[in-house]
């Protein structure tokens, strides 16, 4: 067996073992599961009459793309905190005693956060829809649109991978990520207009690639309202701007992890 | 089957280990001994290729851990101080995951999980998640993953730390019918009396180097041979029968406080000096309760390499109180 299918066959194992936890612990389920509702309907109602997104579109309509971004990139925190539990615990000294592939137990952890991730975007939709969100493309399109949120929750998984390592527990890791990731999503085009920004803090929006995710999925869905994004290139070309952002990514980070969970050992 | 040599590892300020050696023959089970804070764990990281020494090297079934170690860790079932088990999982599921992670396959990694869970007697647990385990439980099912493989070398650290007596029984047990089916073992345990026990070999460590290397038997012997023990019947007689017992003793004779028990170490052949010492005692009229020759124990081994008692031997002494009590 070549080294990359092995690394693929153990991480689908570990995977499986991390899927088991769904059922054990219904917790998780209902976290995966809940927040999401909760954030369409908060975002929906508490500022669906407040903000008027540009274009013909309303605001519920528009809103959705945002939170699915918001959502996947979150989902990577669970990622981060899976594995610093997962460092803590005894179970690591199995795994690494074991002739399986190293980044198993990384390739195991970032493919079940995709299928939790899948989960939440089949609930997060199913939501939208009721509240009034409408797929308006065509469905290879909107496939493509969930395709462009999974690969990049994909990327950010292996970031918090990294950074799981690092922490020395679980409670740290959420918090941590907090502060990243919340200043990352609000500062983008999920939840407001890019317009409604000025100066420097707009070319930061208009270069986030949380505002790009957004702004690809909203048109991959049809819901810009037939309006044009603002000139910068990142937003003229938004999923080739956040497909070239998960490329340096994972490029970046899967080794990046890797290494750091050859070097790390249990405590 | 498992050698070392001049393993060396060192933490910021601590060297955990000093140039230790290490050697296993085929079929054998060593035993290594020390308190807490010896080296054990790091000596046993440093052979599962969990941690890389800074100097010295590290055979394990021919394999040299440093250059090889996916290769050696194919050779080898650890158990570690920590159960080292999902608790998520059920003890199958465990086991089968292992298996596979050993790229066992799926239909032979259930199988072999089946049947390690009959021969650890949790056939009946096999269905519930570990965290529902028991201490003992959990250590079984650890131990059964190390073996999923059956691996020609196992490890195991400090497989009953923790563990209360019966569940340290059940454990002896176990290791005993894998020594009896010809596993080479290296155990690490702060229990002198397991190492005892179950092993053939001993090395003893203490800040991260070997202080002393044998038998059970030739460890005992260091510390200088047997002692007399005898308990009188009439303090009175306790000026008389000293008298006596200074004729074969070797340094000065123990006195307890109450003054009825009394010891004495001797050399050469013990039972001669008892004889020696019961007719004496005979011919003054001395009345004993108890007369005995007592062989040291590995505590008074440990003691008397080290100058150090250790919290572990103390820790002993309270299990076997107990287990007196039980």
């Amino acid at each position: 067996m070549s080294t990359a299918t092995q690394a693929l066959t153990d991480g689908w194992v570990v995977a499986q073992r991390n899927l088991i936890k769904i059922k054990r612990v219904p917790e998780v389920l209902v976290f995966v599961l809940i927040s999401p509702i909760m954030f369409v309907l908060l975002f929906a109602f508490v500022f669906g009459g407040a903000i008027d997104p540009p274009g013909s579109v309303n605001y519920k309509e528009w809103l959705i793309a945002g939170i699915f971004a918001q959502t996947v990139v979150f989902g990577a925190t669970f990622t981060g905190a899976g594995l610093a539990e997962d460092m803590q615990k005894g179970i690591i000294d199995r795994f690494r005693s074991l002739p399986m592939s190293s980044s198993a137990v990384l390739v195991g952890r970032t493919t079940s956060d995709v299928v939790y991730n899948i989960l939440s975007l089949i609930i997060m939709a199913l939501t939208g829809l009721l509240v009034g969100w409408r797929i308006r493309e065509g469905v290879v399109d909107a496939i493509l649109g969930f395709a462009l949120l999974l690969l990049f929750a994909y990327a950010v998984s292996w970031v918090m991978a990294f950074v799981g390592m690092l922490v020395p527990s679980v409670e740290v890791i959420n918090n941590a990520s907090f502060i990243v990731i919340m200043p990352l999503t609000f500062v983008s085009n999920a939840f407001v207009p890019t317009e409604t920004f000025d100066g420097a803090l707009r070319t930061i929006v208009e270069w986030n690639p949380v505002s790009t995710l957004t702004q690809a999925s909203r048109e991959l869905f049809g819901n810009t309202g037939g309006f044009a994004p603002t000139d910068a290139w990142s937003m003229q070309n938004p999923v080739l701007y956040t497909l070239i952002w998960v490329g340096v990514i994972l490029l970046v980070f899967a080794p990046l992890a890797v290494r750091q969970y050859r070097l790390t050992t249990s405590k | 089957m498992i050698r070392a040599s001049g393993l060396t590892k060192r933490y910021k300020a601590v060297e955990a280990l000093r140039g230790l050696d290490l050697a296993v023959p085929e079929g054998k089970v060593l035993a290594l001994l020390g308190p807490n804070g010896a080296g054990k764990t790091t000596a046993v990281r440093c052979l599962t290729t969990l941690l890389k020494p800074d100097a010295g090297s590290a055979t394990v079934a021919g394999i040299d851990v440093l250059a090889d170690p996916a290769g050696a860790r194919a050779k080898i079932g650890l158990s570690g101080q920590y159960a080292a088990v999902d608790e998520h999982l059920t003890g199958y599921e465990n086991l089968v995951m292992v298996g596979r992670l050993y790229h066992l396959g799926k239909s032979r990694a259930q199988a072999r999980a089946r049947e390690l869970l009959e021969r650890f007697d949790l056939s009946e647990a096999a269905d519930r998640p570990s965290k529902t385990y028991s201490g003992g439980m959990r250590r079984r099912l650890d131990l059964a993953g190390a073996l999923v493989a059956a691996p020609p070398v196992l490890i195991l650290d400090e497989p009953t730390t923790g563990l209360d007596v019966r569940s340290r029984q059940q454990m002896w047990d176990v290791i005993r019918e894998l020594v009896a089916s010809g596993a080479t073992l290296l155990l690490t345990t702060q229990y002198l009396e397991e190492a005892d026990r179950l092993a053939d070999d001993i090395v003893v460590i203490d800040h991260g180097q070997a202080i002393a290397h044998g038998t059970a038997d030739e460890l005992k012997a260091t510390t200088g041979g047997e002692r007399i023990e005898v308990v009188l019947a009439d303090v009175e007689d306790r000026d008389a029968a000293v008298r006596t017992l200074t004729e074969i003793a070797v340094g000065d004779v123990r006195v307890s406080d109450n003054g009825r028990e009394l010891s004495v170490a001797v050399s050469g052949r013990g039972a001669g000096h008892l004889l020696h010492v019961l007719q004496g005692f005979e011919r003054d009229s001395v009345t004993v309760l108890d007369a005995g020759l007592r062989r040291p124990t590995l505590d008074d081994v440990f003691l008397s390499l080290t100058g150090h008692a250790t919290e572990d031997a103390v820790a002993g002494t309270d299990d076997k109180n107990k287990e007196l009590a039980k």
